[in-house]
């Protein structure tokens, strides 16, 4: 087979200002109309790349050769110029506007040359999606569409703006198995009309079921590119990783304790007025794990910010070690010796231009041990900081260094650090190892399964099913607000199965009120 | 993160010098005589104790309010009253001196006390109305300024008024005055004031409970609400502790040897320049001081300049405006913190290959 190269990155290096270094030495190499996999770890560095082939960060050192020719690519719509699209993880539509509006958006057909023709728009969105076999109805608003079709406008705007390669960054993070399938199908459809697809993605199974080739990527260094049906699954894991993959966890049946949490009846809205949790009720024990999988957005955060007190305006009650926390405020419920490990460790889990030190004190500065009544004790701060910066394997030159400039790890690290060092007995986990690495999401999940195994009782929701199969003693699944399953067995649950649950398609028999206890 | 800050320093020190430059350039177009110009404002504030002296009495209000609003805007609550407080606190400090008849000593006490008092309680309006109406305090703040001006103007025309000089109170008796320092000169005690507030400004910020709450508020607000630190708390508390703060310091300045009688009949701007001696101390009110002898000094250099040459005053605020455009401009010299952190990195990643 002869080979037609039209894209090569060679020596790639990106070093952020905050001096991680996301790239160090990567080499890759696109043929034409193949799909090609980008494999590695959160935080390996394929985003980075990436962002670098789409112009949005420019590298350091490295050169770019798009079909024998040595370019520079400034911004996004320079890339778009050179025939690069790019469909981000989390979708760029304007969610108020038509399909067609956003397929068009930034390269409108106009009528004399300052209206919008909306007709022709409609028409070439249309006929857009039916030359690729997109089945979309164009005129309908895109915050009315499910996610899988949100996916596919975002492919059709790269498609229409002329991209010969696609850049998919993890496009199946938000799907479910149902729409992933779907999904590959069309893929399959543009790589043999002669379109590049990058896939980037850290599942082996779907690298294995639609990749022609993969470049494995591990901590900022390119290890190698190999034909997907000559490399095994275990293997890829272990270039991916640098060593063999524990994806189960031993772990001895759970010894369920008293309750410490008691949710009855709890209904919450959002802002906007949408139910998003439903009458909900259940109980959660020491000495287990309960995990809450399910697609993002069907109330998994209205659930947990009710039960931390971030949320006050809720129908229903939660109970706390017996305490109704109805009025409480956040610090009487962390009193209550809850630890939260919020979802978006930026917005609410560290503040990015205070130092390690000042991150790790924030839930436990009053104290007698580390204040007086005014005081803070400044020297006994630092010694424990010291020994939670060791405990915790936390990547830094000192206390003294600020939270920004550290890796997602090592910021994830020290939210965990300053949760678990004040002894909890519930710990609310949203989940605790999104965009970390395989060592420091181990680490944490090592940490969750001995807090349980100590009498901590644990809520963790997460997005990743891998982790709340291996962790779960009971596992439920949340749509629309409610739980569409709830399994005790979890060994006895297959992903497939999972994923019907997480669509809706699969409901357990419903009684009204129904108590999971 | 050394690097860093020693970087945010030389951005800081350069961008004083641009400053600088284009102010002498500026000399350059509109002055018949340039080169003696720009000497008499670089060498004028150490020509005689008594030029050098006004360089550090200057100074004592700028501390004051500089520190006032390092811990305002610490706690990320944009209070511009420091202004008004400032005012308010002259007028107070005016009225017990005029009206009470305190015996000296104790006199000064007082009328320094009620004008933080007056501060504390002035500025704290823009905090309470944030809390109950949710009214940026930035607005509410900005407007109170007027308020305090007006008030204090009706105050002295109405009470305070010696008929026979016009727009100014009477006379403030001997017994409130603050004493001086150093003779030949009006440095008087309030400096000494000053740096302790200063200092406890950085002790309250940096080494108290309540200073971590306002910091950590002040970095981000989700952070501190979700770690349970009562936020309510914090907005009302940092803008009280920086009007204490304001109102103290001009009660201090118009009881110093500068003042005879309290005559002030419009905003005099400290809050205002609060915010440049801010900006320079990186919100450390243990910077203050050296903040506000930068600028008492560029002040005193302009208008001992104005006097000798043809220079207007008014340079130095063309120089204060460009310091504080590129203080605050994030993006200002990026490229080259950029290529020192890489040059580190990759300086660090051969390291490793080494060991």
């Amino acid at each position: 087979m002869e080979k037609n190269i039209v894209l090569q990155m060679n020596h790639i290096m990106k070093i952020y200002s905050n001096g991680v270094v996301a790239n160090e030495d990567v080499s890759i190499e696109l043929e034409k109309g193949e799909i090609h996999a980008l494999l590695g770890e959160n935080g390996a560095g394929k985003s980075t790349l990436m962002k670098v082939l789409f112009g949005i960060e420019s590298p350091d050192e490295g050169q770019i050769i798009l079909n024998g020719q040595e370019i520079a690519i400034k911004s996004p719509q320079d890339a778009i110029s050179k025939g690069i699209g790019m469909v981000h993880q989390h979708f760029m539509l304007v969610p108020s506007l038509t399909v067609a509006e956003n397929i068009i958006l930034g390269v409108e057909p106009k009528k004399g040359g300052v209206f919008i023709d909306m007709d022709r728009a409609i028409s070439v969105a249309d006929e857009i999606a039916q030359k690729y076999n997109f089945d979309i109805d164009v005129r309908s608003k895109v915050d009315e569409i499910p996610v899988g079709i949100k996916q596919k406008v975002e492919i059709l705007k790269a498609l229409y703006r002329g991209a010969d390669i696609l850049i998919l960054d993890e496009p199946t993070a938000v799907l479910t198995p149902q729409e992933t399938d779907e999904l590959f199908i069309q893929l399959e459809k543009l790589r043999d009309s002669g379109h590049t697809i990058i896939f980037i993605s850290h599942k082996l199974d779907e690298i294995k079921r639609i990749c022609n080739r993969a470049t494995i990527m591990r901590s900022g260094r390119s290890m190698g590119t190999y034909e997907v049906k000559n490399i095994t699954t275990e293997d890829m894991s272990r270039l991916m990783v640098g060593r063999d993959v524990v994806l189960t966890f031993e772990k001895e049946a759970a010894k369920p304790t008293a309750v410490q949490l008691k949710i009855r009846n709890l209904s919450v809205r959002n802002g906007q007025g949408v139910l998003k949790v439903d009458d909900l009720s259940f109980d959660l024990r020491g000495g287990e794990i309960l995990g809450i999988a399910g697609v993002e957005g069907n109330g998994q955060s209205e659930l947990i910010d009710s039960i931390t007190g971030l949320n006050k305006s809720y129908k229903g009650q939660i109970f706390v070690k017996g305490t109704d926390i109805e009025k409480s405020s956040i610090k009487d419920i962390r009193n209550l010796k809850m630890a939260h490990i919020p979802e978006d460790r930026m917005t609410s889990g560290c503040a990015g231009n205070l130092n390690i030190l000042e991150n790790l004190f924030s839930n436990q500065y009053t104290d007698p041990e580390y204040s007086g009544k005014m005081m803070l004790k400044t020297r006994r701060i630092q010694e424990r900081s010291n020994e939670l910066i060791q405990e915790y394997l936390v990547k830094c030159k000192s206390f003294r260094q600020n939270v920004a400039m550290l890796s997602g790890g090592n910021i994830q690290k020290v939210i965990v650090a300053r949760e678990f060092s004040t002894g909890p007995d519930i710990i609310i986990a949203n989940q605790p190892t999104r965009g970390v690495d395989v060592g420091a999401a181990e680490f944490i999940r090592k940490r969750l399964l001995d807090f349980r195994n100590a009498g901590c009782a644990v809520l963790l929701v997460s997005a990743d099913l891998n982790e709340v199969f291996s962790l779960s003693d009971r596992l439920a699944v949340m749509y629309k607000g409610k739980f569409s399953g709830m399994f005790t067995d979890v060994a006895a649950v297959t992903e497939e199965e999972l994923g019907q649950y997480m669509l809706g398609l699969k409901h357990q028999e419903e009684q009204e009120g129904v108590i999971y206890e | 993160m050394n690097s860093a800050k020693r970087f945010d320093l030389f951005r800081m020190l350069f961008s004083v010098l641009i400053a600088l430059l284009i102010s002498f350039v500026l000399i350059f177009f509109v002055s018949e005589e340039p080169v003696t110009a720009i000497v008499t404002l670089i060498t004028g504030p150490f020509k005689s104790k008594r030029n050098l002296g006004n360089v550090v009495e200057s100074m004592v209000p700028l501390i004051f309010t500089g520190t006032g609003v390092c811990i305002m805007f610490s706690a990320n609550q944009i209070n511009l009253a420091t202004e008004g407080g400032f005012h308010l606190g002259g007028l107070v400090a005016a009225a017990v001196a005029l009206k009470l008849g305190l015996p000296a000593g104790l006199s000064p006490f007082v009328a320094i006390c009620l004008a933080a008092l007056a501060g504390a309680v002035f500025c704290t309006v823009p905090a309470l109305m944030k809390i109950k109406t949710n009214s940026p305090e930035l607005v509410s703040s900005l407007m109170m300024n007027y308020l305090s001006l007006w008030f204090c103007t009706f105050l002295l025309m109405h009470f305070l008024q010696d008929p026979s000089v016009g727009s100014a109170s009477y006379k403030l008796p001997a017994e409130s005055e603050l004493f001086t320092l150093v003779k030949g000169t009006n440095i008087h005690v309030g400096l000494l004031l000053a740096l302790v507030v200063a200092v406890l400004g950085y002790v309250f910020l940096f080494k108290t409970r309540t200073g971590y709450e306002l910091r950590l508020t002040g970095e981000n607000e989700a952070f501190a609400r979700y770690s349970g630190i009562n936020i309510v708390k914090v907005i009302l508390l940092s803008q009280m502790v920086g009007g204490i703060v304001a109102g103290m310091g001009g009660g201090v300045e118009l009881l110093s040897p500068i003042y005879s009688r309290f005559s002030w009949v419009s905003l005099l701007g400290y809050g205002w320049d609060a915010i440049i001696i801010c900006t320079l101390a990186r919100k450390n009110p243990l910077y203050t001081p050296l903040a506000a002898l930068f600028l008492a000094y560029l002040r005193t250099g302009a208008s001992i300049m104005a006097r000798y040459t043809d220079v207007t005053l008014e340079i130095v605020q063309i120089t204060q405006g460009i310091i504080i455009l590129l203080v605050v401009a994030e993006q200002f010299l990026s490229g080259m913190k950029h290529r020192m952190i890489a040059r580190e990195a990759k300086a660090s990643l051969k390291d490793e290959e080494v060991a």
